[in-house]
């Protein structure tokens, strides 16, 4: 069935984008991140210009997140005062991020940094969480007990002022570096169109020590807030949320999120990060590759505006 | 047919003496109408098929040994501003690096014929009456000059190669037939991605490789009902329409949590 978008000024099949919104929600739901990653440069393949996919993308991340948000809420595996400490800097951040994109913007190549920034992003993280998931899988299967937190080795970060004790995570912490993590997450969000998840649940897990039972609900808090805000910045100032493509995009992404939950719940912590490093490699390669690979087309048209 | 419906209604209007346009004081006449005046996309658009009819009317003046006619139909789209740019090998990565900006050209663009364009009139005239994509003049900024470049130059073919491959910019020169040595259609089709906008439609008449007479007709495509009503909320009210969008990404992710709520 087709469907004309009237902002992205296309017509396309409802069914396509249905199974891209479940697809994308499954991922999200079963690993807890956004899946921006994985949904922008989707629409892009279907001939989505790239500032209505980003732009209408971090809807479908709000809709995405919020659905899972309440249900971590009902399951008290969310930290209301460390979701409120990382929101504190990531509203800041993506405020920033949305001045330096405008800024980059009208110096070109905006194209190339959103490329690399992926690349690099997406590979290092990826790789990282492959190797960690590897090992956890390959010590278990030694017979090995994984090693527990190892709460007396506190690195600088525990050494920094300003403490707070997150009472749900049970963890005493200095609110410095949590700031800091929500402001560098809702920079990168914003530049790169993602909601930032997948970097964000690592970061939370490896260095700020917070515990796997409210890290997931946590995290989605931080990226519900920046992509409602994302948003509302992309609808002000570039008019591109195309809004019936992300009602289509979110039907398919909250459906697909409570299968994925329900299927990364049976599935062990080590093989869930295996599973999701192995996916972000995936996306970063293919960036790589495209960066290296002679394109089969190496001209590109795009309408710059001036129109009548 | 919807063809056929329009061709009866043509030539009834044109029994009636009901013409459109005509430039006076030449020996022939163009009549022209197309099918539909208005393209409306609704949300179940995908393309469409335009056709475009017309007669040649011969009057006292017109000389007695001409006998067959060329025809060549421009459609032009809304004009836009387009930018291509070119990926180079620059540190083992492909990255843009060179750009032309082609300036006011038309966002859809097409030319049909009757026969190749070469053989209807002599490169001179094929150039002058831009006959033929290659011929069609596309405004090029290079640095601070505007002009047309050679139509082999890699920018300007590139860019036609890539809206060609989008069916934006086409080139048919069997399109149009000549039901009756005076009477003729062609097709004009337009892809789903068509932009929305006015269309101008100019009709040249060739006889014996010179120019006759011409005319022009125009179309528009617009946008009607919901769709148009999402379009100018968005970018008349930018910010009630974002928080619309946020509102309805909320509500869409707590109604999923209410229906696959388990407990």
């Amino acid at each position: 069935m087709q469907l004309y978008l009237p902002i992205a000024d296309i017509p396309v099949n409802v069914f396509l984008i249905l199974a891209m919104g479940a697809a994308v929600g499954f991922v999200s739901g079963m690993f807890g991140i956004g899946g921006g990653f994985l949904m922008t440069p989707l629409l892009i393949f279907v001939g989505i210009a790239p500032a209505v996919a980003v732009a209408s993308v971090a809807s479908h991340i709000a809709a995405s997140s919020f659905s899972g948000a309440l249900s971590y809420w009902r399951r008290r595996a969310i930290d209301p005062a460390l979701a409120l400490v990382l929101l504190s800097g990531g509203i800041v951040g993506t405020g920033l991020g949305v001045w330096t994109f405008t800024l980059l913007r009208s110096l070109g190549q905006l194209d190339l940094l959103i490329a690399l920034s992926y690349v690099i992003l997406l590979s290092s993280v990826g790789g990282l969480m492959f190797w960690e998931g590897l090992r956890a899988i390959l010590r278990a299967r030694r017979g090995v007990a994984s090693l527990a937190r190892r709460s007396g080795s506190h690195g600088w970060i525990h050494g920094l002022p300003l403490k707070m004790r997150f009472k749900r995570s049970k963890i005493y912490l200095s609110v410095i570096p949590v700031i800091v993590v929500g402001l560098i997450i809702g920079f990168i969000g914003a530049i790169m169109g993602i909601g930032g998840g997948f970097i964000l649940i690592p970061i939370m897990i490896y260095l700020l020590r917070v515990p796997t039972s409210t890290v997931i609900g946590t995290s989605m808090v931080l990226t519900l807030v920046t992509m409602v805000i994302a948003t509302m910045l992309h609808a002000v100032t570039n008019h591109l949320v195309d809004a019936v493509l992300a009602l289509i995009l979110m039907v398919g992404g909250v459906t697909g999120a409570q299968f994925g939950a329900r299927a990364g719940q049976k599935i062990r912590g080590e093989h869930l990060r295996l599973l999701l490093g192995l996916l972000i490699l995936a996306v970063g390669i293919r960036f790589a590759i495209e960066l290296g690979i002679r394109p089969d087309e190496l001209f590109t048209v795009r309408e710059t505006g001036g129109a009548g | 047919m919807i063809a056929r419906t329009s061709l009866a209604a043509v030539v009834l209007a044109l029994a009636l003496g009901a013409g459109f346009t005509a430039s006076p004081a030449q020996a022939e006449r163009l009549i022209v109408s197309v099918s539909n005046h208005r393209v409306t996309v609704t949300p179940n658009y995908s393309g469409e098929e335009l056709v475009l009819f017309g007669s040649v009317e011969k009057d006292a003046s017109t000389p007695a040994t001409r006998t067959s006619y060329d025809l060549v139909v421009t459609v032009s789209g809304p004009r836009a501003d387009m930018v291509t740019r070119r990926k180079e090998r620059k540190l083992g990565i492909w990255i843009n690096t060179d750009s032309r900006e082609f300036l006011k050209v038309p966002a859809y663009l097409a030319l049909f014929s009757n026969r190749p364009f070469d053989a209807i009139a002599s490169p001179e005239v094929t150039r002058r009456q831009q006959l033929g994509l290659n011929n069609v003049l596309l405004t090029q900024r290079v640095g601070p000059d505007y002009a047309d470049v050679v139509p082999n130059d890699p920018f300007r073919s590139a860019f036609v190669r890539l809206r060609s491959q989008h069916g934006l910019y086409r080139e048919e020169t069997s399109a149009v037939t000549f039901l009756t040595p005076t009477l003729f259609r062609t097709g004009i089709p337009l892809p789903g991605e068509v932009p929305i906008g006015t269309y101008d439609v100019e009709i040249k008449l060739f006889s014996d490789g010179a120019l006759v007479t011409k005319t022009d007709t125009a179309f528009e495509i617009v946008k009607v009902g919901f769709e148009q009503f999402v379009a100018n909320s968005a970018r008349n009210n930018g910010f009630a329409y974002g928080l619309a969008t946020a509102f309805m990404a909320l509500m869409t992710g707590w109604m999923a949590s209410i229906v696959f709520r388990k407990d």
